[in-house]
């Protein structure tokens, strides 16, 4: 009977690294905080359409810039009050949320997919396609990178799209440098050459070998330039380079609202809420998984 | 110490060559040739057009055209502006005085908080304030700046009204533009009042530029000071019964400093990133809202000119933030 149940101990270490990270991860206070925030947000992001009391374009003609509920003058069907045009703050704000995490995840997906590759082969295949690479990364990161994006998307055309392709290719030498720098000092360790000697091909060796072994620096990374990505897009939305009026965008919205601040001051306070909000709890979480994943700093 | 300095000169060639054809690709890349962008919306004739072409040098051979670019470039000519007609780098040296005092008095008020607070947060690891601090932290480091920047003018400017809302100084004062530098200029003029206006003037965008920085050497200098305190020698330092807060100090702060000073000068690039925001919610004219100008009234001689500048101080800052390293930490050199 005994044999059938494996004590704790007997785990497969790869479930034991497993186990230890989340136990690692749930104490942390900040990074749970941050999760949590960050579930309601994907939540909130998926069953828009149901959860927003208006589509985010309807315009109501004898609503403009209606106070908050709360305030004098505020009308309960508009909890967070409307905008110049007679538009819901509320459901454009809850619209906005599918535009942040969409433009985190693609971003991140793209920066990440090219910089790990392009790391990879400078890493790996060394020498002086390992210097070009590299000096090409350090013209992109000479450049400051909200400046790059936007001469980029001037290059492009103002738009959502554009504005986050811009943004992936600003961030993609972080990724290339970390896999870079994983990948050299991986590649002399004996179970590399271990699989080398059983012939496997390149490709096999970099991406199922190596690779795995570096993703705790990619994964931080990967979070911290999620919300970098949120807050550039946002800024280029603000500077009316990135997501175009009337896309409920967090960063458009506030553009938008810019000559009402004296004004008005919900139309201006809550878009940029959102934003602080959606990014701090990515960063929260972001500080957790660096603690918990980098060995280093665990004991600290 | 002279082989590190040409070591790091030699890495820089490759970059400014890098940052060379990006600035000459980039006007390229767009659609239409340049001639045709110059025109604008009048249009040319099929003649007009090709005559132009070769007057600009436009039709010979693209190498050719990228090897005049970088000889104009060492002649200090990077071109003029479509709109204003007067050249890049006349702009730019009008304008960057006002960008490079905001940055300093941002990076100043950075340094001045963000430094002690993460010492203190260090020291009283654990206690309320540290936690309280390293939270103000990250809350300042995930802070969309151009928001942040509307909110203080709706409560300093609207609701108190305490600071203007744009410009760097108020109207009423007209002094000849000296050394460029704002605060040093109205003391100069000897204007009753014109420094107040222009300190004035300057306190909210220096405050919003200095948020993201602040936010960062405070995370990073508490980390910094967390390893060193762990040290056998601070230990020892406090077993010798040495007050506290002279093993602090003196002890542990002085050998946290290499990491600080890393991460102040690492500052810089975002500095100048911030500064394109900072500028336009201010209307503060300096680089930052040159560039964003310039990109909306497609101006690309500007933007092409300013695009390299601005890569060149930031590559500049780099290597003297490298030599200053070298300078403090004698192990960077000889490696």
């Amino acid at each position: 009977m005994s044999e059938m149940i494996s004590s704790p101990r007997e785990r497969s270490p790869r479930l034991q690294r497993l186990h230890d990270f989340a136990v690692g991860f749930s104490t942390n206070r900040g990074a749970m905080i941050g999760l949590i925030v960050m579930v309601i947000f994907v939540v909130v992001a998926i069953f828009a359409p149901w959860i927003a009391p208006y589509p985010p374009a309807q315009q109501f003609r004898d609503a403009f810039l209606v106070p908050p509920a709360w305030q004098e003058g505020g009308r309960v069907a508009f909890l967070l009050g409307t905008d110049a045009v007679g538009r819901d703050m509320l459901s454009r704000l809850i619209h906005g949320t599918r535009y942040s995490l969409y433009v985190g995840s693609l971003v991140i997906c793209i920066a990440m997919t090219g910089g790990v590759v392009i790391g990879m082969i400078a890493g790996y295949v060394g020498g002086w396609v390992d210097t070009l690479i590299m000096r090409v990364m350090d013209v992109i990161l000479a450049f400051p990178s909200l400046l790059l994006a936007l001469v980029l998307v001037a290059i492009l055309g103002p738009g959502l799209t554009n504005a986050m392709i811009a943004i992936a290719i600003v961030l993609q030498p972080h990724f290339a440098r970390l896999t870079r720098a994983a990948v050299m000092s991986e590649k002399g360790k004996e179970y590399v050459t271990a699989v080398r000697v059983g012939g496997a091909k390149p490709l096999r060796l970099m991406f199922l070998t190596i690779l795995p072994n570096c993703l705790s620096p990619l994964v931080v990374q990967a979070t911290l330039s999620f919300s970098t990505a949120i807050l550039d897009a946002a800024a280029l939305g603000f500077l009316g380079m990135g997501a175009q009026p009337p896309t409920p965008e967090w960063g458009t919205m506030l553009a938008e609202a810019r000559e009402f601040i004296l004004r008005a001051w919900w139309v201006v306070t809550f878009p940029g809420l959102a934003i602080l909000v959606t990014v701090l709890s990515i960063n929260l979480i972001g500080d957790g998984l660096r603690d918990t994943l980098d060995p280093k700093l665990r004991k600290g | 110490m002279i082989r590190f300095l040409l070591r790091k000169l030699l890495v820089i060639v490759p970059t400014f060559i890098g940052i060379s054809i990006v600035a000459f690709g980039f006007v390229r890349i767009l659609p239409g040739d340049p001639v045709m962008l110059m025109a604008g919306e009048r249009g040319l004739t099929a003649e007009r057009h090709a005559e132009l072409l070769a007057q600009f040098g436009f039709d010979r051979p693209i190498w050719v055209q990228y090897l005049d670019f970088v000889a104009r470039i060492f002649q200090g000519d990077i071109g003029s502006s479509l709109v204003t007609k007067k050249p890049v780098l006349q702009e730019f040296a009008v304008l960057f005085p006002a960008t490079l005092e905001l940055a300093l008095c941002a990076i100043l008020l950075a340094a001045l908080i963000g430094i002690p607070l993460g010492v203190l947060a260090a020291a009283k690891r654990g206690s309320w304030f540290d936690q309280l601090s390293m939270g103000v932290a990250l809350t300042g480091y995930s802070m969309p700046i151009f928001w942040w920047g509307l909110l203080l003018i709706i409560f300093f400017s609207g609701t108190l009204g305490w600071t203007p809302v744009s410009g760097r100084i108020s109207l009423m004062y007209y002094f000849p533009d000296s050394t460029g530098f704002m605060l040093i200029d109205s003391l100069l003029s000897g204007q009753k009042g014109a420094f107040a206006s222009a300190l004035h003037h300057l306190i909210l965008p220096s405050i919003v530029l200095a948020t993201i920085p602040m936010a960062v050497l405070a995370r990073q200098t508490r980390s910094a000071m967390l390893e060193v305190l762990s040290e056998d020698y601070v230990r020892t330092a406090r077993a010798k019964g040495l007050n506290p807060w002279r093993v602090v100090s003196l002890h542990a702060f002085r050998n946290a400093l290499i990491p600080i000073v890393t991460t102040l000068g690492l500052q810089i690039g975002g500095l100048l990133t911030g500064a394109i925001l900072t500028e336009t919610i201010f209307s503060w004219p300096g680089i930052g809202k040159w560039m964003v100008d310039s990109i909306s009234r497609r101006d690309y001689p500007v933007v092409q000119g300013g695009l390299m500048m601005i890569a060149i101080i930031v590559m500049a800052v780099n290597l003297i933030v490298d030599m200053l390293y070298a300078l403090i930490n004698p192990r960077i050199r000889h490696r």
